[in-house]
């Protein structure tokens, strides 16, 4: 604010200064020039007192007239000097006014300024996002449903103007700036109190070190979840300790080995890191054969490297034929958009196929080529933008890579829930078989749609209602799967894992008793989410969940209930 | 030289000795105390004030704000004057002339600590 103010003043001086300059030559004039009185003699000139309300009201052009006598003629001759030095003087002063205020620089100031007041008056606890591409608008809108805060820094002025249109519940402050710069990290609230976490999702793997970087000496205490998709880079942000590190290409290929060798597992890793409110996609699972995968890029490697550690025999299309290419798999030269060139790598006696290139339309072309030749392909899609999907909807392959998603998911999902990752940690300990009766149970219960994920601390802090009554009392989880609009009417909520000490549980039993200290994960709708919070802070609707019975809250009635109960 | 260097003394030392020239002389004697130096002083103290806007330093603001507490001071001043002789009619008696001057003296102090923040400045930065 106190920059806007001196840039002002800056600006302002020379017109200030000639405005002065003009107002006192006037004045001056006419406490020199004589007047006359009403009988036409002469008389002494204006006092200072006269002069300056003379030229005040003249300069403004209000003009009441010649107060407080009829003036004389010199006197005449004089003011219309004055009245033209004025107005030139405040066009001037208003002139430079208004250039200051189209200028771009002062208004980048202005923008800038009212940016950093917005983050300062931040009370409730906000993440930094930075970069709002495909994957930060994900997120944000998100993070939004889910009535976190946030502060965004995008570089491209065009979507922070399509943030500021989007519909979000919170005001959202957003600067068009680049993060790389600690000063514009610092506006954004990299320092302040309430920040809880930096998610640096730009699309430039540097720009992520940077902000990564950046966050780890100036705020060492903030959760940094940063996007990488170079080895190198993943490498460097590891050695300083960043928190969460995704890649993208990685992570699927990840998933791509569990869709081959524990399909249950993958589905339920699906239902608690999918974006809550959205549809399950269809479950499939890649068949053992032969596979042939188009593209040799960050995508095709890892996911290569995957198929191949399940023994399948893997056939490369690479533009490139210098890239070396160890034995058990075979490449053909090419781009597999053409026939000749996918009939050549055996398309026709292969089961599944990998169109990876970083070209959607490459892509998309290489999937209808293939299934031309053989219809009963397992396809595997790499979709870069997002804005290509109603294509790829249309084409329906099998699995569709959607890097913006991966990430949007990952970072929401660890974020917001950091009990998540040791859920999914304990989860991938167990056997298929178990994950396909996890999964039944998630489908009885949410049909088809993703649901939300959340935490109940059993603590003072976070849940004073329960925790006191376990000081004395017995209460089972079934009690936070109760709703308090009725007693026997359940919540849509499932329990996923209960933390002790250093204990997991995975999916406990309904009447397992409860401690103070506990930690629960559940996952459910938004309204049981609400409903539960709600429980565990207010005494008396907890009572009511408790016994089934409407308690009283004051102190009268609560003696009187005693009494009669005696 | 610095022409800016030049304008700015100037102006300073113009609204102190200015300020002087008025305050100078018997302080109950309105003979000695003219109108149109008071109205000088005003002016010259005004345009020092605008040209010291805009300087964030330390001593910036330390110029500013002896140049803001003349102007105050003066304009005090006139309007004392203009009260007793246009408003209340009193007239320039001994004790409006002994405040006008009285409340200038207060200015000149100011624009004292004015030019010797501008020496201060000077000898510090030689260059």
């Amino acid at each position: 604010m106190s920059s806007i103010f001196f840039i002002i003043l800056r600006r302002m001086r020379a017109p200030l200064i000639v405005l002065i300059v003009i107002y006192a030559v006037s004045v001056l004039g006419l406490t020199l020039v004589p007047g006359v009185d009403a009988t036409g003699q002469p008389a002494p000139p204006l006092s200072f007192f006269h002069a300056f309300y003379f030229i005040s009201y003249t300069a403004t052009t209000i003009g009441f007239g010649e107060i407080p006598n009829a003036f004389s003629d010199a006197q005449r001759l004089w003011v219309t000097v004055c009245i033209y030095l004025t107005v030139i003087g405040w066009s001037y002063s208003i002139v430079t006014l208004l250039a200051l205020l189209q200028d771009k620089a002062f208004q980048n100031v202005l923008v800038v300024g009212r940016f950093a007041r917005r983050v300062r008056h931040l009370q409730e606890p906000f993440y930094l996002v930075c970069g709002c591409g495909e994957t930060g608008a994900l997120v944000c809108r998100t993070l939004d449903e889910m009535n976190v805060r946030f502060v965004v820094v995008e570089s491209r002025e065009e979507r922070v103007q399509e943030l500021d249109l989007e519909d979000f519940k919170t005001d959202v402050p957003a600067l068009a700036a680049d993060a790389m710069s600690s000063r514009i990290l610092e506006l954004a609230g990299l320092r302040h109190p309430q920040c809880v976490g930096v998610l640096a999702l730009t699309n430039d793997d540097n720009a992520n070190l940077a902000i990564a970087i950046a966050t780890r000496l100036l705020n060492p205490q903030l959760t940094v979840l940063a996007r990488a998709e170079n080895a190198a880079t993943v490498d460097n942000m590891v050695s300083f300790g960043t928190h969460h590190i995704i890649n993208p290409f990685e992570r699927f290929a990840e998933y791509l080995g569990l869709a081959i060798e524990a399909p249950h597992t993958l589905r339920l890793l699906e239902w608690v890191t999918g974006l809550p409110g959205s549809q399950m996609p269809v479950p499939h699972r890649p068949p053992a054969g032969a596979w042939v995968v188009c593209g040799n890029g960050r995508f095709a490697k890892p996911v290569v490297r995957e198929l191949a550690d399940h023994q399948f025999r893997v056939t490369v299309i690479t533009p490139d034929a210098s890239e070396p290419v160890e034995p058990p798999l075979q490449r053909v030269v090419g781009s597999g958009v053409r026939a000749d060139t996918l009939q050549s790598a055996g398309i026709v006696e292969a089961v599944g196929l990998v169109a990876g290139t970083d070209n959607d339309v490459n892509n998309l072309s290489i999937a209808v080529t293939a299934k031309g030749l053989n219809s009963d392909l397992f396809v595997i899609l790499r979709q870069n933008r997002v804005l290509n999907s109603p294509l790829f909807e249309a084409f329906s392959a099998q699995f569709t890579m959607v890097s913006s998603r991966i990430i949007a998911h990952e970072s929401l999902a660890t974020i917001i829930t950091p009990l998540l990752a040791t859920f999914l940690g304990e989860v991938r300990k167990h056997p298929d078989e178990w994950a396909a009766t996890a999964c039944a149970r998630m489908e009885a219960m949410f049909g088809n749609e993703v649901p939300q994920v959340w935490t109940v601390a059993i603590n003072a802090a976070e849940a004073p209602a329960l925790s006191d009554h376990l000081a004395g009392g017995h209460a089972e989880i079934s009690v936070l799967l109760r709703s308090f609009h009725g007693h026997d009417e359940p919540l849509e909520a499932l329990p996923l894992m209960l933390v002790r000490q250093a204990r997991h549980a995975l999916f406990p039993a309904d009447n397992m008793p409860l401690q103070c200290g506990d930690v629960l994960l559940f996952a459910g709708r938004g309204h049981a989410r609400d409903e539960q919070r709600t429980a565990v802070v207010n005494a008396n609707v907890l009572a009511y969940l408790l016994t089934g019975r409407e308690g009283s809250g004051g102190w009268i009635w609560q003696r009187f209930e005693r009494r009669r109960s005696r | 030289m610095n022409l800016e260097k030049v304008v700015f003394a100037f102006f300073i030392l113009l609204a102190a000795t200015l300020n002087f020239g008025f305050f100078i002389g018997d302080i109950a004697n309105p003979e000695l105390h003219s109108v149109y130096e008071l109205f000088a002083a005003i002016v010259v103290s005004m345009i020092a004030t605008v040209l010291k806007f805009g300087d964030r330093t330390q001593i910036g603001a330390i110029h500013l704000a002896t140049s803001l507490v003349a102007d105050l001071q003066l304009i005090a001043a006139a309007l004392t004057w203009a009260i007793a002789v246009h408003v209340t009619g009193v007239g320039m008696t001994a004790h409006v002339t002994s405040s006008v001057v009285s409340m200038s003296g207060g200015a000149l102090f100011a624009n004292i600590v004015s030019v010797v923040i501008l020496i201060i400045e000077t000898v510090m930065l030689r260059r």
